[in-house]
């Protein structure tokens, strides 16, 4: 890859996009390999276990987009500062160590699988917890390697100049960090397991994720369009008041069927309900200044970065928002909880939130690294944000079809028990609905080739002003 | 930041300040109602099991005892129920230490093998199989159900070790569980692990549950 940056900062921010591009790639073989198995349950059995596919599945998912995030604020920092991060050297050292770590990770996961009911399994297999099943020593390894990188970023921050998208950032990540640790313990008492792993999973995915999605728009309207800085930072801090204000003590609706009292119900329903307005809220900021500035004659200097950043404006609402309210209250929740809804809800949200405006940043990256003024759209960049889009959106819809169905027959009808499970994944619209999701898969799949062709290929194409 | 501010609210600083009460403000009543929280589902102590007194995460201890699942015509939802002394694995008399050794020996196991990559426990987890929040009371165990004359077990704590052992060999449905290696002592705690978490209160999940094919009328009045 030719390489013009003028930032060694910028230089680490794309090793560390590459590695997210990678295990995003294996987030979708390790989904097809699992919504393979819901169709034919034979495939791969004994083998490499619908628990192996998705764990491994999951966890590519929480660590692609980790590694996009940090990538994303090593790539902003110097443009931000104005000046070069502090510790590069550093940097790229602990790049280097968390790489060979989530290597480890993953081939122990896909080669080892299980282990002994010890604490040996814990310390150096997986911890069998949902999303954060990276065992412990890779537990202390990631704080360590944070430690560093949010160093980095401070000392920097503290140099340079601090703009508002600097400090929301800067305070973002410390919550972010800080998270984690609530997610390193263990107890014998499940409802007090499951609780701290909410405050990680719930508190990273529905708060401080959020807020940083936040501050990459607002760097990426002013980067993209020319937004004013001056009102672009005043919409970050409303919507960081929004999104903490309802996202904090939406927590709540995790704690509904936990073990938990039932003050959460009252918590959790109101809290959760209010959280799609700051994502409404980020829409139409979006919408209005992409208007506004187009409209005033500025010129968009990164057309896929700009469609995909719009795409998560409007994902994020509709699949954090509007797939997240369906379910939220616990009048529909005591129906819906753990059922295809969820899985369904999962996919669009993680899909608009997260993955849209990190693949934004991939753009944005590619422009950087071949000193592009201005890039355009190709057939390869549509085409891989129109399957995508359509893919992620085609398995979220057959799996609120599979859910509706098996929320009826399991839970409505039949008790919700052993035998009512296994009824349920046998009607029409159960495995209809999955047998779409893999189709889906399918469509998913084959935009991420045009993605990465795009990706890869693009900053050669004449087509673009430089 | 701009001199020219004529409005509040298009002040920076008031959207600054704003969003730095908010989040404290939000943070604090988090942190206020995680103390209270963390004091209710405490696991309670075997005491508290002889004296009758309701927990809403019981002591391990719980497993000497019969666990029902009953409508709570106060509390408007299904409430465990925990009854008198039922023997487990053909004792009713587990101490404090050993039930704790074996609920720890399940609560690890059910990590190490990854369950919740595959079922929901307390709902959460992948869905690909059957929630186990309330497995223990499952009907498919009981007496009228399929695996106490599959496993050739007489007891349900001794068909549902068998079948953990292995799984692959007892199979209700295309969807088999896989051999992980469980051994007969790790099968026991998971047992038992499945025995306490079918005694947590969780406010009614899962609603009706074991109860087929009745109208919602016929269910309340259960």
């Amino acid at each position: 890859m030719a390489n013009n940056l003028k930032w060694e900062s910028q230089k680490l921010a794309t090793w560390y996009f590459t590695v997210a591009a990678v295990l995003f790639g294996a987030q979708l073989l390790m989904g097809l390999i699992a919504a393979t198995q819901f169709l034919y349950p034979a495939f791969l059995f004994e083998l490499f276990d619908f628990s192996v596919a998705r764990m491994v599945h999951i966890n590519a998912l929480v660590v692609w987009m980790l590694y996009a995030m940090i990538g994303s604020v090593y790539w902003l920092l110097p443009e931000e500062t104005g000046i070069e991060t502090v510790g590069v050297g550093i940097g790229k050292l602990l790049f280097w160590i968390l790489t060979a770590a989530v290597t480890v990770v993953v081939l122990v996961y896909i080669l080892v699988q299980v282990g002994p009911a010890d604490q040996s399994t814990i310390w150096l297999i997986h911890e069998g917890r949902e999303y954060i099943e990276a065992p412990r020593w890779a537990d202390i390894g990631i704080v360590v390697v944070v430690l560093g990188f949010l160093g980095n970023v401070f000392l920097t921050a503290i140099k340079g100049e601090r703009t508002g998208i600097m400090t929301v950032i800067l305070a973002d990540l410390i919550a972010l960090a800080g998270l984690y640790l609530a997610g390193m313990g263990y107890t014998d008492n499940i409802s007090m397991d499951q609780f701290w792993w909410w405050w990680v999973i719930h508190l990273w995915v529905e708060a401080t994720w959020e807020v940083f999605v936040g501050s990459l728009a607002a760097y990426g309207l002013i980067r993209l369009i020319g937004a004013s800085r001056q009102t672009v930072e005043m919409w970050l801090w409303i919507e960081v008041a929004m999104l903490f204000g309802s996202g904090i003590l939406g927590l709540g609706h995790h704690y509904f069927w936990i073990g938990t009292p039932e003050y959460w119900w009252e918590i959790g329903a109101l809290f959760s309900s209010l959280e799609p307005l700051p994502l409404v809220a980020m829409f139409v900021h979006v919408t209005y200044d992409w208007g506004r500035e187009t409209g005033q004659g500025h010129e968009v200097s990164n057309s896929p970065a700009l469609a995909w950043f719009f795409t998560n404006a409007f994902g994020n609402f509709l699949g954090a928002g509007i797939w997240g309210f369906f379910h939220t209250l616990p009048q529909v929740n005591i129906y819906t909880h753990g059922t295809q809804f969820t899985s369904a809800h999962g996919h669009l949200a993680f899909y608009g939130a997260y993955a849209t405006i990190l693949i934004g940043m991939f753009y944005i990256a590619v422009q950087g690294t071949n000193n592009i003024k201005q890039l355009k759209a190709t057939f390869d960049s549509k085409m891989a944000i129109f399957l995508i889009t359509l893919g992620v959106f085609g398995m979220t819809i057959a799996l609120t079809v599979a859910g509706y169905g098996q929320v009826l027959v399991e839970r409505a009808q039949m008790g919700a028990t052993w035998e009512a499970f296994f009824i349920s994944q046998d009607t029409l619209w159960f495995v209809q609905g999955l047998g779409w999701r893999l189709a889906m898969g399918v469509v998913t799949l084959v935009g991420f080739v045009y993605l990465i062709k795009d990706l890869l290929s693009t900053g050669k194409n004449p087509i673009h002003v430089r | 930041m701009s001199k020219r501010t004529v409005s509040v609210w298009t002040d920076v600083r008031f959207w600054q300040r704003s969003a730095a009460w908010v989040t404290g403000f939000s943070a604090a009543l988090l942190i206020w109602l995680t103390f209270d929280t963390m004091g209710q589902i405490q696991m309670g102590t075997d005491a508290d099991l002889k004296a009758g007194i309701t927990k809403r995460v019981p002591a391990a201890t719980v497993i000497n005892y019969n666990i029902d699942y009953k409508m709570d015509d106060h509390r408007g939802h299904e409430v465990p129920v925990i009854g008198g002394k039922e023997k487990f694995f053909g004792r009713d008399d587990w101490s404090p230490e050993e039930a704790q050794a074996l609920l720890d020996l399940g609560k690890l196991g059910s990590q190490a093998k990854n369950c919740m990559n595959c079922h929901t426990l307390l709902g959460n987890g992948a869905y690909y199989a059957p929630d186990l929040t309330k497995a223990w009371l499952d009907p498919a165990w009981g007496p009228n159900g399929p695996y106490l004359g599959m496993t050739g077990k007489d007891t349900k704590e001794e068909a549902m070790a068998e079948f953990l052992q292995h799984p692959s060999q007892y199979p209700t449905h295309s969807r088999m569980m896989p051999d992980l290696g469980i051994t007969a002592e790790e099968a026991k705690g998971l047992v038992a692990f499945l025995k306490h978490m079918s005694s947590i209160d969780t406010n009614g999940f899962p609603r009706n549950f074991g109860k087929k094919d009745l109208t919602l009328r016929e269910k309340k009045a259960n």
